[in-house]
């Protein structure tokens, strides 16, 4: 390991490495606002059209429109809710009628729990899938993996799920077929409700990061410096986790982020089948209804986590390997 | 599906043929079926108590608390459970009956008195009177709370209360369907003062927490006005979009009533003793819409081709599997008060077809058909109509369009497309509101003098009998000439568990009108 002289600088270039990101996080940010604005402003209909339905009357749209400003110019809205956003305020939904902040701030903690126990669990399994399946390269118990975990990344999630639900739920019932969030549900009942979608879910994203892991350390474990730890008679299971490791730990940690990423804006599939009030389906909902500031705010929250998760990947991958930090 | 779902054609029973008596009419069968409903269910005594969850198929973030912005089913469950109407709609038989007035009179269908029932409490202990029905109803008039009853509540031309529990309404013309229109969901009566109500009415349920696009959470209301009723202790609201996830949560126990079950899993369901699917019969329909203000289907041998060459009976079976009514492009289905049972049916003839399009000269013309997922069924109609039109002579091309925004950039902008027309409560409104030539949802752009005259003609007649005469002048007129087609009625299908008990399919909407909570109750 490096000495204690050697780690300043190496900080010192770590800590302008993230400023400069965040300096570039903020300016995609602006660009993706940009363009989220300019293509749902090319979306046919308007957020008062849509609350009032196929039964208004042009005045009763007009009125509308009126109400919610957006009677005036895309430029002049854009830049509105850009000034709010930059003070801090999410806006008012058009169509809820209600805070921005307070409908994501009751959609969040979901989907963070959602996404939180699926990344425990399938990182945890990518990792003994992609370590046992490299150290045991060729054997049977390699192939068995590859081809589950080949197969697994080829169907598609709302086959999983909706198998899942036929068997777990219908057939056996053992496991609900929808995940109902109730406030005051103690663990237990939060794990039963969740235990298909994080099924699902996991099964989605293991997949790759497995496949990532055992490409990596399977790249490492035909290195010399094994062979040579492996003869001065390095425990194996030692070698694996202190030394292969932390030289492997870049591309995993990059297909994990990128994955759990997914798991945090992505799970549209996996929420609409079990009825998970998560982000993304509220997402989705605000671009059926044209709801603007909604909208805006989900974009900037996934691009923002996308974001910090690279950041995070790319510091710990720096972290762990003292050839990065030179 | 357009926002807005479920509202049938109803119209006054035929028994009220003279206009002095709808008032003692309808107090009189109100009175009846206030006490008769609990002996009609059978031989079994509702019981006390119970939990039901409930699932639709939409809810989003616009998701209200405001009746008169009611848009999709859970809204109107929600907003009948927790609000009571002026009249309402008990049974399959669509009349109104009384409910919050306990007497609705009028002389001339221009100028009507409500006298309310006494003693009857919002769910916050405050006493309903005059006030509140006076502001409930002149509230839809202001465009700013956005109500869907703005171009309706237009006719309400004066409200003003008379005393305590006395409302005079002076309509701006004369309108025998007064009692249809209170017994909708958007009419019903919310606390005055409150621009935005918040759930405090009159109705069966108090709401205990509501999340928009996520859940309703209803207690039943031990201090209901109707006594006996509610039998359930709780109703929790949710939505599944997904249909199969809909019915794989009801399978399982996690729901115990749905709706819009698709036709393919009805025996999904219904092989399982411990299920059952109800088939609601509805005036919901898909059609075809032919321009007339367009080339070249305002060839009137056009139109009558297309009506010819529609194989109904196919539709029914290949499209809804059974679960539709074949109809005869006019809008009156044949459960319906008013339906014209002398015309005859139009069926499929090729041959006739085949003369008319040849009469027409646009033999070989290639034409588009616009269809999309959001006009329901009409995907598979336009391949049905693909099929026939080549065999007739005509090659249609089938342009399937994305459901997102169909209905404001495609549904009437081109010669051929298709519509998705929602039951509306009397056969006036869905007349004046999809075929009248001035509507803004003429769909076809047609235009009839007489149908016009007999429109407003028939609005003003309490007769039932001459009413019925006109309704029936005005469905031949629009079977023969105008430029839709109607293949089907398409039948709403819910699923439930077989515990719950005293559902009863009422044609006004899924759920029993969506007015089940009060009426159903859970056997253990």
């Amino acid at each position: 390991m490096a000495g204690a002289a050697n780690d300043r600088p190496a900080l010192r270039g770590l800590a302008a490495l993230i400023l400069r990101r965040v300096a570039s996080s903020v300016l995609t940010l602006f660009m993706v606002s940009a363009v989220i604005f300019t293509i749902s402003g090319l979306l046919p209909g308007d957020a008062a059209q849509e609350v009032l339905g196929q039964s208004a009357t042009p005045e009763q749209v007009a009125a509308l429109r009126h109400e919610m400003g957006l009677d005036q110019s895309a430029l002049v809205r854009y830049f509105a809710w850009l000034r709010a956003i930059v003070s801090g305020d999410l806006g008012m939904s058009y169509v809820a009628n209600m805070p921005v902040r307070e409908i994501i701030a009751d959609r969040l903690p979901n989907t963070l729990t959602l996404a939180g126990i699926t990344a425990l669990f399938s990182v945890i399994l990518a990792l003994a899938i992609g370590i046992s399946s490299a150290i045991y390269r060729g054997s049977r118990l390699d192939r068995t993996l590859n081809v589950l975990t080949l197969s697994l990344v080829a169907t598609p999630e709302f086959l999983i799920a909706t198998l899942g639900v036929l068997l777990f739920s219908v057939k056996l019932l053992w496991l609900p077929s929808i995940s109902l969030v109730t406030a005051g549900s103690s663990w237990g009942g939060t794990l039963r409700s969740l235990a298909l979608p994080i099924l699902s879910l996991t099964f989605v994203v293991v997949a790759q990061m497995a496949r990532m892991t055992r490409a990596a350390v399977a790249d490492q474990l035909d290195r010399p410096y094994v062979e040579m730890a492996l003869l001065k008679g390095v425990p194996f299971p030692r070698i694996v986790l202190f030394h292969v490791m932390p030289n492997a730990i870049g591309p995993i940690i990059n297909a994990m982020a990128l994955s759990l990423s997914y798991l945090f804006g992505g799970a549209l599939v996996v929420e609409t089948i079990f009825n998970y009030p998560g982000l993304a389906s509220l997402m989705v909902n605000a671009v059926t209804s044209r709801d603007m500031p909604l909208l805006q705010s989900c974009a900037m929250l996934f691009c923002g986590a996308y974001l910090a998760m690279m950041l995070v990947a790319d510091v710990i991958a720096i972290l762990a390997n003292p050839r990065l930090r030179a | 599906m357009p926002a807005c779902i479920g509202w049938i054609v109803t119209a006054q029973a035929q028994h009220f043929s003279r206009r002095g008596v709808i008032g003692a009419g309808l107090a009189g069968t109100g009175l009846l079926a206030l006490g008769g409903w609990a002996s009609q269910s059978g031989a079994e005594i509702p019981k006390r108590g119970g939990i039901i969850r409930v699932a639709t198929h939409s809810a989003s973030t616009s998701d209200t608390l405001d009746p008169g912005k009611g848009g999709t089913a859970l809204d109107y469950i929600r907003h009948f459970m927790l609000y009571s109407g002026l009249t309402c709609v008990e049974d399959s038989k669509l009349t109104p009956q009384l409910s919050l007035a306990r007497a609705l009179d009028t002389d001339d269908l221009i100028n009507w008195h409500i006298d309310l029932q006494r003693g009857v409490r919002f769910h916050d202990g405050s006493e309903l009177t005059a006030a509140d029905v006076v502001h409930s109803l002149l509230r839809h008039k202001d465009p700013a709370i956005g109500s869907k009853m703005l171009t309706l509540a237009a006719q309400f031309a004066e409200v003003r209360s008379d005393g305590r529990y006395g409302v005079t309404l002076k309509l701006s013309g004369a309108n025998a369907d007064l009692p249809n229109l209170l017994a909708m969901s958007h009419m019903l009566i919310v606390k005055a003062g409150q621009a935005r109500p918040d759930g405090t009415g009159t109705g069966p349920f108090r709401l205990e927490e509501f999340k928009p696009g996520v859940h309703t959470l209803l207690a039943r209301n031990a201090d209901y006005w109707i006594p006996g009723r509610p039998n359930l202790d709780r109703i929790e609201l949710i939505a599944i979009p997904d249909e199969v996830s809909r019915v794989n949560a009801l399978l399982s126990g996690d729901v115990q009533v749905i709706n819009a079950v698709s036709p393919r899993s009805v025996r999904r369901i219904e092989s399982d003793p411990n299920y059952a699917a109800m088939v609601t019969p509805s005036s919901l329909y898909t059609n075809v819409i032919m321009r007339q203000n367009m080339l070249p289907t305002n060839n009137p041998d056009f139109v009558e081709a297309v009506k010819l060459m529609i194989d109904r009976p196919l539709i029914n079976r290949a499209v809804f599997r059974d679960f539709a009514t074949i109809a005869n492009d006019h809008p009156i289905a044949p459960f319906q008060p008013y339906f014209n049972s002398d015309l005859p049916q139009t069926m499929l003839d090729t041959d006739k077809a085949r003369w008319h399009v040849k009469r027409s000269g646009l033999v070989g013309i290639r034409l588009p058909l616009y269809c999309s997922t959001a006009a329901e069924g009409s995907v598979d109609m336009a391949s049905i109509l693909q099929e026939y039109g080549s065999q007739v002579g005509l090659s249609f091309a089938v342009n399937r369009m994305p459901s997102d925004g169909y209905y404001s950039t495609h549904w009437m902008r081109h010669p051929m497309t298709f519509g998705n027309t929602n039951p509306r409560p009397t056969a006036d409104l869905l007349f004046s509101l999809f075929f009248q030539s001035t509507a803004s949802w003429n769909e076809s752009g047609w235009r009839d003098e007489r149908f016009d005259q007999l429109l407003v003609q028939a609005r003003g007649i309490g007769d039932q009998a001459l009413r019925s005469e006109l309704y029936g002048e005005m469905q031949k007129i629009v079977r023969d000439r105008c430029g839709v087609a109607i293949p089907v009625f398409i039948s709403l299908i819910d699923g439930y568990d077989r515990r719950l008990k005293g559902l009863q399919p009422i044609p006004l909407g899924a759920f029993m009108g969506y007015r089940f909570g009060e009426y159903v109750w859970w056997d253990t």
